[in-house]
């Protein structure tokens, strides 16, 4: 979990930390995304590639790394967007 | 994500922790929870709603749609280890049923608590009998376990 940092209207997170990307956990979020980073990386009985969001949780704004939740089971739901009717 | 939000006592019993991804803003889920889920459910929804601005960690787990621009319905159960369990993806106009979801993770909860020794045959529930797997068990599985019961 990262820390809470002063609220502007764009907070960056690292987004997607997919090893051999060159950026460790706590460097700079960088523009340039490496093209491998975007093909699909999950298959079950494979490590879930880990990542940092920022996230609204608890009435409050934070951002979110997978990894910090090792140890526990996860349930990581996509969906195509809030308001939406399904 | 109401229907999850609608069985988040459960997930908490099992001690799972829930994470909603889109592709929507942390300002845009902080407007929805307040104007819409938690108005469908008490509480609203109580888990970290993630921003993926650009899609670009959909991408990485393969449920960015690039026409669209979103992220479409994908599910993914992931153990304490990290290891990706479960995958679920459904185009957008059907909605997943969470109880499902709930009884893939009792189940693989129970796979890990054996250790692998025992498994879970199909519609496999807490309270049925599951699988004690080796050697023994093959050609056998009807003596223990039928799909109708």
């Amino acid at each position: 979990m990262v820390d809470n940092k002063p609220e502007g209207c764009v907070s960056p997170a690292a987004g997607p930390l997919v090893a051999g990307a060159g950026r460790e956990s706590g460097s700079p979020p960088s523009n340039a995304q490496g093209k491998e980073e975007r093909r699909m990386n999950v298959s079950v009985g494979k490590e879930a590639p880990d990542f940092e969001a920022a996230a609204f949780h608890a009435g409050g704004f934070k951002n979110v790394r997978l990894s910090s939740f090792r140890g526990k089971w996860v349930l990581l739901c996509f969906y195509p967007g809030d308001f939406t009717f399904v | 994500m109401s229907a999850v939000a609608d069985k988040a006592k459960e997930f908490a019993k099992l001690d799972v922790q829930v994470l909603a991804c889109s592709t929507d803003s942390r300002f845009v889920h902080k407007i929805w929870q307040e104007q819409e889920l938690s108005k469908m459910v008490e509480g609203g929804f109580p888990f970290p709603m993630l921003s993926d601005a650009g899609g670009r960690i959909g991408a990485v787990y393969g449920v960015f749609d690039e026409e669209a621009g979103v992220d479409v319905r994908g599910r993914f159960i992931i153990d304490p280890d990290g290891i990706v369990q479960a995958i679920e993806i459904l185009t957008p106009p059907v909605g997943r049923k969470v109880a499902e979801s709930v009884r893939q993770l009792q189940a693989f909860q129970h796979v890990r608590k054996t250790k692998g020794a025992e498994a879970c045959p199909a519609g496999w529930e807490p309270g049925k009998p599951t699988l004690k797997v080796g050697p023994d068990l093959v050609g056998k599985v009807w003596t223990v376990w039928k799909p109708n019961e």
